[in-house]
């Protein structure tokens, strides 16, 4: 016990020693609030919950040395109202939550939906439903996070399987936010909140980051929601920056104001998700490995997406043509790449830490031209790779 | 007739409004647009935010930069924006139901952050918009359509409960006496922190039609009759004061305000960073 703990010292050391300081070695929570930082987030509004709290502890220690603000909220609701507000008033904010903490944001997720507000939330999934596992790992949020609030909307959703890619696709969260002006939602889980791996920062300096597009014309002539019609998404002017403008969580017109007219309703609500399916290509991410010949691929995300990746590559020692497919987008469902790539595949299993949520949108693409199974897990631990490897081996 | 100066702050493009004809909003509306006159504000530098009710449309109607925000959350959404750009005037414009019922939480954190934000709660005791249901400020026995055999839940004291989770500015007026609501908007946005004015105002459409005050002046001779001045208030007593409105202004103290708070977090982590 003591070896161990003085190799993992030494471990620390080295990274402490290194010349190099742009590695780190830190949880998934600590990497992905890192990267919001280097997006350019300056807010963070949020309560504390399990077992995403990590998050806010940092953000809350990081943010006021950059001359940005924290504000731990008196409840999940009014976490993610308070990012909201400070994304009208010009910030890049963020909010971190976890199952039941996710349910309650529901409400005004629509809001910075239907208004166009650009806000990064986060859901470290844990078991549910209700108080569930707080301290265990799950992937049964999936749904929500595509449906969750009421009415249409179009959905981002990023799923990070390692520490590196918390950091990672922070960053391209707020870039998503900022461009196409909504919410962008990292569904992490309890594994890749917690689990620690090393890290390389990105250089700030050669790092793309996206800003919303800011009103050009004079205030008196400014139509707070007149689309840019190339890509869908009006110019958004800060409270503050010289604009007087209406936000309302109303069906509106180009005004910004309450309509009942059918033309401008559905004007409104084509727009609204036409901008991100326009530009699903340059949403949509996956990551495929061992895919050519494949007979069995697994589609498998976030946590899971260790073992599947492992079950496979034992399986193609084997002999087996199993491949693995990884949707990092969870939403937009990365669905016409895996159907085009898994096609003429004996089988498509879906490992999920939950009853079954990812495997019916696989159903939907592939069409029956593979047998589509689910391998669920609901025990609140992750997959072992043996667990996947045997059902690979059974249908081989 | 309003002055030009107080018309320029309205969105006019955007009336007729959905007020009621005789509702007590346009006076609390006019009351605080004369304020910021008043206070020379620019409207490219005031907020007014509000949640969801008859009273939350009142932002969409005021020329400055406007949240309509979500029911009850409005001073959740606010309190971003003063975090984020303090140097903005804030108001919220909030229902009783909206403030006290379903945003009761945000309500008292406001009060207790002491954030510099002026929240005006537009107590008709009624929800207007949907119907005319019991609110927390509905008084009992009264009629409702959640309680068609009269309300059995006591109703919120909105000033005290602002007092006790710590505003540092708390006044009452109602809408007979705009002149004063005047005053205490601008008193109130002037306070460095966070400000509590209740206007009683009416729903004679919902609330007033079931409960013996039909038309707007019913309820304008009525609010006449029972308001009492804070001052006349401390000689009466507490048997003397059953069913009057007692107005004024109940706290006027100064004591730190959460953003200049927070700045100074800024210096403390900036010298350890």
């Amino acid at each position: 016990m003591f070896s161990e703990e003085n190799k993992m010292s030494e471990q620390f050391a080295s990274f402490n020693r290194s010349p190099a300081r742009d590695v780190a070695f830190w949880q998934g929570n600590t990497a992905l609030a890192h990267g919001a930082l280097l997006a350019g987030c300056d807010f963070f509004g949020g309560y504390p919950i399990t077992p995403s709290t990590e998050i806010a502890e940092v953000m809350a220690e990081e943010l006021p040395k950059i001359g940005g603000k924290f504000i731990q909220m008196e409840d999940e609701i009014g976490g993610i109202a308070s990012v909201i507000g400070a994304s009208i008033a010009g910030a890049k904010a963020l909010t971190a939550t976890s199952g039941p903490g996710f349910s309650l944001k529901q409400e005004n997720l629509g809001l910075a939906y239907i208004a166009e507000i650009p806000i990064v939330v986060v859901d470290v999934m844990r078991g549910g439903p209700s108080t569930g596992l707080p301290t265990k790992t799950a992937q049964q949020d999936v749904m929500q996070a595509r449906w969750g609030t009421h009415g249409d909307h179009a959905t981002i959703c990023y799923s990070p399987s390692s520490v590196q890619e918390c950091y990672d696709l922070a960053i391209k969260a707020f870039n998503m936010a900022e461009r196409f002006r909504q919410p962008v939602l990292i569904l992490s889980d309890e594994v890749v909140g917690h689990m620690r791996e090393k890290v390389t920062k990105k250089d700030p300096g050669k790092l793309k980051i996206v800003n919303r597009a800011r009103p050009s014309m004079p205030p008196e002539k400014f139509t707070p929601y007149e689309a840019d019609p190339m890509t869908g998404v009006p110019a958004m002017a800060a409270f503050g920056d010289g604009y007087s403008w209406h936000v309302t969580g109303l069906t509106t017109n180009d005004w910004g104001f309450p309509t009942n007219n059918a033309s401008e309703i559905e004007k409104k609500m084509l727009r609204l998700m036409n901008k991100v399916d326009r530009a699903r290509k340059d949403i949509v991410e996956y990551e495929m490995e061992y895919m050519d010949g494949a007979d069995i691929v697994v589609v498998a995300y976030g946590s899971v997406g260790r073992s599947a990746l492992r079950a496979v590559r034992d399986a193609r020692k084997r002999g087996i043509p199993a491949g693995f497919f990884r949707p990092i987008t969870l939403w937009p469902f990365p669905g016409e790449e895996l159907a085009r790539m898994a096609l003429g595949a004996k089988m498509i299993l879906v490992p999920e830490l939950n009853c079954g949520q990812m495997v019916l949108e696989v159903e939907r693409v592939v069409k029956r031209r593979s047998e589509v199974r689910g391998l669920s897990l609901v025990n609140g631990e992750l997959f072992k790779p043996s667990a996947i490897g045997r059902v690979i081996e059974e249908v081989a | 007739m309003p002055s030009a100066e107080v018309l320029s702050w309205l969105r006019t493009r955007f009336m007729p409004h959905i007020w009621c004809p005789g509702c007590g909003h346009g006076v609390i509306m006019h009351a605080l647009i004369r304020s910021l006159v008043g206070l020379n504000k620019d409207k490219t530098k005031t907020v007014v935010a509000s949640g969801i009710g008859c009273s939350s449309r009142m932002a969409g109607y005021i020329n400055a930069c406007t949240l309509h925000s979500t029911h009850g959350r409005s001073l959740a959404f606010a309190t971003g924006i003063k975090m984020h750009k303090p140097e903005l005037t804030v108001v919220d414009v909030m229902g009783d139901g909206d403030c006290s019922a379903i945003g009761g939480n945000h309500f008292i954190h406001a009060c207790r952050r002491n954030i510099d934000i002026t929240a005006i709660i537009m107590n008709n005791n009624i929800y207007g918009m949907t119907g005319g249901q019991a609110s927390p400020t509905t008084p009992v026995g009264a009629w409702a359509s959640t309680t068609p055999y009269g309300a059995v839940d006591p109703s919120f004291d909105l000033c005290k409960l602002a007092e006790g989770a710590g505003a540092s500015y708390v006044a009452r007026t109602t809408i007979a006496n705009p002149k004063q609501a005047e005053t205490f908007i601008m008193n109130g946005i002037k306070k460095k922190g966070f400000s509590v004015i209740e206007i009683i105002t009416h729903c004679h459409t919902q609330f007033g039609r079931k409960n013996d005050r039909r038309l707007p002046m019913d309820n304008y001779n009525y609010f006449k009759e029972v308001s009492v001045p804070l001052t006349k208030a401390k000689t009466m007593t507490s048997e003397e004061l059953v069913g009057k409105l007692v107005c004024g202004e109940f706290v006027d103290k100064n004591v730190p305000e959460y953003t200049d708070q927070y700045g100074k977090v800024i210096e403390r982590a900036r010298k350890k960073g």
